[in-house]
């Protein structure tokens, strides 16, 4: 049995019965990791010997006849933002590099209880900023369809670890389309819960209203096993929702008779590649078939979604990176400190680290953040930002008062060739068009593959439900892929 | 236009004050760290206070609850829906490069505390509270710049632990009126059990911001320009800042003609040892903190039961306090100031004494000059104290009968407090008893018989020769009563047959 190509509940009840030992899957997973991974660089780090002692401790406690976790054995990615305590935590910036936190994020705590392998810390946009992953101080991740091509971000590392089957499932951050569009452009399945369905304590922060931690995998049922460990109210996160957490993959089973679908015709409009479009609109019938129907719906504002979303994350963010100063931890200069230049040397001190320490996207988000929150500029910019997400979310509430869910592209286009955009943050923000709704009204979304161009580059769909309806927006994206295949298309080189 | 205070002086005098108080939480605002001062440096820390990379705060309700009873305590409108708001800076004590406070929704404004004088100098002055707002407090920066190594310390200990902040109208008119009213808040504080208040420590630091408005020849009036004055460490030194501060503005302007406007508002600090101000540097423009809605933290509301539940859970005010104790004992403003200020312990003590002995008044002299007297000697709080309010009650009463005078009564009392015994065995101890009247007669008739030649110097006209009389009856009953002696011997003496 080969352990890599069993979906995650497969896998998961191999363990559990003893046709496989976690061992086995763990040590499945560095081998690929090792074969495939210096081609893609998806994972910034692998620790063998720690991944094979989590693994041999699920074995252990199998052998002693102890019950086993829900993810026993199961070898999960994490994004490079969330803490780990055994691990760097780099966000893949130099400005973190070599930085290892005391503590687990709650998402890393809850696999670990749930008996899961963490096998590596995954590749990403710097700080999670950027749609391509080529902001990475590490070097961008290349898509495993593809390695002259882009994965998308900034969860590059997590959608390309799944897409090659260097680990069964892995954990993203969302903060304006970061699961969706990687996944999206690498034919995973991602998921973004509801804003405050897993707790964010630990997720390194880049705009905290908006960030959202959430699963990736080959399909809807296995993000929906990751989601039940992962989600729940953390008292230690404000923002996390105090709701039960569902038993998602048992209710996948219901048909989608009598769901009302919506569709957007504006997302149709210029600047939608015709093959993603063509693969959308056959999404759309897809879900037809099984059962739902289709209406066109409209969200007025969502064409500001990312004007709003680029005014609301560069401010939080701006702050929230105030904290890399070089003075308690991460990068602070070499240089002596000692010049005219600057008011003092501790002011010298700050500008140092930091030019030194943050690439050039990050640099860009705090500039544009810190202008936005100016005294003079609040309320044109930032203020106005938070009055156009009133709207938007006012929209979301009035479109799910008509349609259960809504479909659409998650990306204009398939991937895109490495360097293509980097020098058009403009082009690059647009990326971003399709998903940063979501994040800004709060709700879940999740993309999926639909279909493929004919030179063989996935495409992707994506359903956004209510908050709090992941076990309908799972219960449609399963739905679908027990109606099509295109999930179960691996990479050539896989 | 304020009124002026001090005739004498050609300018009126304006004072606001901005007071930062901690607050006694067992834990820190937004993590569980203790919130406790002098612990070794770096040791009540974790990854929220530390500001690590992926912390998130949490509220802590004590901390809320707590700034909203002072909020209530002073007067205040309490918010029902409040949220927090980063105030972005950067500085090496602070850990996340902002500091969460309250911008433009502080959970409480507009309210009021008075400033009185006990000894009358100045008339009460009703100043008003622009805002309360809760916030975090930043770690503390250590410089050592001895040797020109420039080496900075810092210790976040302090980090994240509640810090209430206190701004008042520019209402005070005299650096007295300041200090009045800075006493009269830290004692209002002390007394909700909000904070200790001990500017020593920091848990209670202010900032004076202060002005002269000048009538001008022309019947306009001049002001100068708002100076902050910074670094003070004590009230006293709020005062003195104060002080010199005000002449030095009023021979500013005298030299310079220099108004509000003209020149941006100055921070000075205060120099204690060289009892000056000096002008601080200014900071570039004047800093934008770039205030944003806290998203890592949910507002805050409250219902109108629950602050109207806050409000009937109030304790007594000083204030109310001296009022209550000058009606209930009939003590004058100024015992009620003294008993009061030395806090509710004290208090509680007396009036468990001045209902025992059924007398304030008696209850209070006993208080300032025997109790207050060994607390300040000994350096120790009420509760310390060795004697029990009915131990001292005992004492009283025992004078009230006649069993001792005052004087013997207060050494008594003093040996109580030295031994810790009770008054009963003190005053075994020392021999002392009641001395009967019978008892007191016969003593007295078998000295004027011993005595022939004094009873007749007495006769002669002689009467001091009584004193004699009198050291030979201490000597036979150490605890007769010199003066009941003298004046049973005379009597005797007067009835006898003339010679
Ligand atoms: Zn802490």
């Amino acid at each position: 049995m080969q352990p890599l190509e069993l979906s995650a509940i497969d896998l998961v009840a191999a363990v559990a019965n003893g046709d496989l030992t976690a061992v086995e899957c763990t040590q499945a997973a560095l081998d690929r990791i090792a074969a495939l991974d210096p081609g893609t660089n998806a994972f910034l780090h692998v620790d063998q010997a720690s991944a094979l002692a989590a693994a041999e401790a699920v074995d252990a406690k199998r052998a002693a006849g102890k019950p086993l976790g829900p993810l026993a054995g199961l070898p999960v990615g994490v994004k490079d933002a969330l803490c780990t305590r055994d691990m760097p935590t780099t966000c893949a910036s130099k400005m973190l590099e070599g930085y290892q936190p005391p503590y687990d994020a709650d998402t890393v705590a809850r696999l670990r209880a749930a008996d899961a392998v963490i096998i590596g810390k995954t590749n990403m946009d710097e700080f999670a900023m950027g749609a391509s992953n080529e902001n990475s101080a590490f070097g961008p991740v290349r898509n495993p369809w593809d390695a002259t091509r882009a994965t998308g971000g900034s969860s590059g590392g997590s959608a390309a670890c799944v897409a090659a089957s260097m680990s069964t499932v892995s954990i993203g951050s969302d903060t304006g389309g970061s699961i969706r569009q990687p996944a999206g452009l690498c034919g995973v399945t991602g998921l973004k819960p509801t804003y405050g369905r897993v707790s964010r304590r630990g997720l390194v922060a880049f705009a905290s209203s908006l960030d959202q931690i959430g699963p990736m995998a080959h399909s809807a049922a296995d993000c929906g096993l990751v989601l039940e460990t992962i989600a729940g109210h953390d008292p230690l996160d404000s923002t996390s929702l105090d709701e039960m957490v569902p038993s998602y993959t048992q209710m996948l089973e219901e048909p989608l008779a009598g769901i009302r679908i919506g569709r957007v015709p504006a997302h149709f409009g210029e600047g939608l590649d015709p093959e993603v479009a063509a693969a959308v609109e056959e999404g759309f019938r897809v879900l037809e078939a099984a059962g739902a129907t289709i209406h066109d719906i409209d969200l007025p504002h969502a064409k500001y979604g990312v004007a709003t979303y680029y005014l609301i994350a560069p401010s939080e963010a701006s702050s929230n990176l105030a904290r890399y100063d070089g003075v308690h931890y991460g990068h602070r200069t070499s240089e002596p400190c000692r010049s005219d230049a600057f008011d003092s040397p501790l002011v010298e001190m700050y500008c140092r680290s930091r030019a030194e320490g943050f690439g050039p996207e990050v640099k860009r988000r705090i500039m544009l953040g810190t202008y936005a929150l100016s005294a003079g500029y609040y309320d044109a910019y930032y203020k106005r930002a938070l009055q156009v997400r009133r709207l938007i979310r006012q929209d979301y509430l009035d479109a799910f008062a008509k349609v259960d869910l809504i479909g659409g592209p998650v990306s204009a286009t398939p991937a895109f060739p490495l360097g293509e955009k980097t020098d058009d943050p403009l082009a690059m923000y647009l990326l971003d068009l399709y998903t940063v709704t979501t994040n800004l009204a709060g709700v879940c979304g999740i993309s999926f593959p639909c279909g493929f161009t004919g030179s063989g580059l996935p495409i992707g769909y994506q359903l956004q439900a209510p908050a709090l309806a992941e076990p309908l927006l799972l219960r449609a994206a399963d739905r679908f892929q027990r109606l099509t295949e295109w999930h179960r298309r691996r990479p050539p080189s896989a | 236009m304020p009124e002026p205070t001090d005739n004498a002086a050609p300018y009126t005098t304006v004072i606001g004050l901005e007071v930062h108080v901690q607050l006694l939480t067992k834990t820190k605002l937004f993590c569980s760290c203790e919130n406790r001062f002098g612990a070794p440096p770096n040791t009540l820390t974790c990854p929220v206070c530390l500001g690590l990379p992926g912390s998130l705060p949490v509220m802590n309700r004590e901390a809320f609850r707590l700034a909203v009873r002072a909020a209530t305590a002073l007067d205040c409108t309490i918010a029902e829906f409040t949220k927090w708001d980063r105030k972005n800076y950067f500085y090496p004590d602070l850990p996340k490069g902002y500091q969460v406070s309250q911008f433009d929704l502080p959970f409480s404004e507009h309210g009021q505390l008075e400033a009185i004088d006990p000894k009358g100098a100045f008339e009460p002055r009703m100043v008003r509270i622009l805002r309360v707002h809760l916030e975090e407090d930043a770690g503390k920066s250590m410089h050592d710049e001895s040797a020109g190594t420039a080496d900075s310390r810092i210790d976040l200990n302090r980090t994240g632990t509640p810090l209430l902040e206190i701004v008042s109208e520019p209402d005070l008119r005299s650096p007295a009126e300041a200090r009045c009213w800075l006493g009269e808040l830290r004692l209002l504080l002390v007394y909700l059990g909000v904070s200790d208040c001990n500017m020593q420590e920091g848990s209670l630091r202010v900032d004076a911001n202060v002005n002269l408005h000048i009538p001008k020849a022309d019947g306009s009036l001049a002001k100068t320009p708002i100076v902050e004055i910074k670094n003070m460490n004590s009230f006293r030194s709020v005062e003195r800042a104060l002080t010199y501060e005000v002449v030095r503005q009023y021979e500013e302007w005298q030299a310079t003609g220099k108004e509000l406007g003209s020149a941006p508002k100055q921070t000075r600090g205060w120099d204690d040892a060289a009892g000056i101000t000096r002008g601080q540097r200014h900071k570039e423009e004047s800093s934008d903190y770039r205030y944003f809605p806290e998203p890592d933290l949910v507002p805050v509301t409250l219902t109108v039961d629950e602050i109207a539940a806050i409000r009937e859970g109030m304790p007594e005010s000083p204030r109310a306090l001296r009022k209550r104790l000058e009606e209930t004992w009939k003590i004058p403003a100024y015992d009620a100031d003294v008993l009061v200020g030395q806090g509710r312990a004290l208090v509680e003590y007396f009036e468990t004494l001045a209902r025992l002995v059924d007398d304030g008044k008696v209850a209070s002299n006993w208080m300032q000059q025997d109790v207050l007297r060994t607390l300040n000697e000994q350096g120790i709080a009420i509760d310390a104290f060795p004697v029990a309010a009915a131990g001292l009650a005992d004492v009283i009463g025992r004078v009230k009968k006649g069993d001792f005078d005052t004087s013997r009564g207060r050494e008594i009392f003093a040996e109580m407090i030295a031994s810790g015994r009770s008054a009963e065995e003190v005053v075994a101890a020392m021999g002392i008893a009641a001395v009967g009247d019978d008892e007191l007669m016969a003593l007295c008739r078998e000295l004027v018989e011993a005595n022939p030649k004094i009873v007749a110097d007495v006769q002669s006209g002689k009467q001091q020769a009584a004193g004699g009389l009198i050291g030979q009856a201490k000597k036979k009953n150490p605890n007769v009563n010199p003066g009941q002696v003298r004046g049973l011997c005379l009597k005797i003496i007067g009835e006898l047959p003339a010679p």
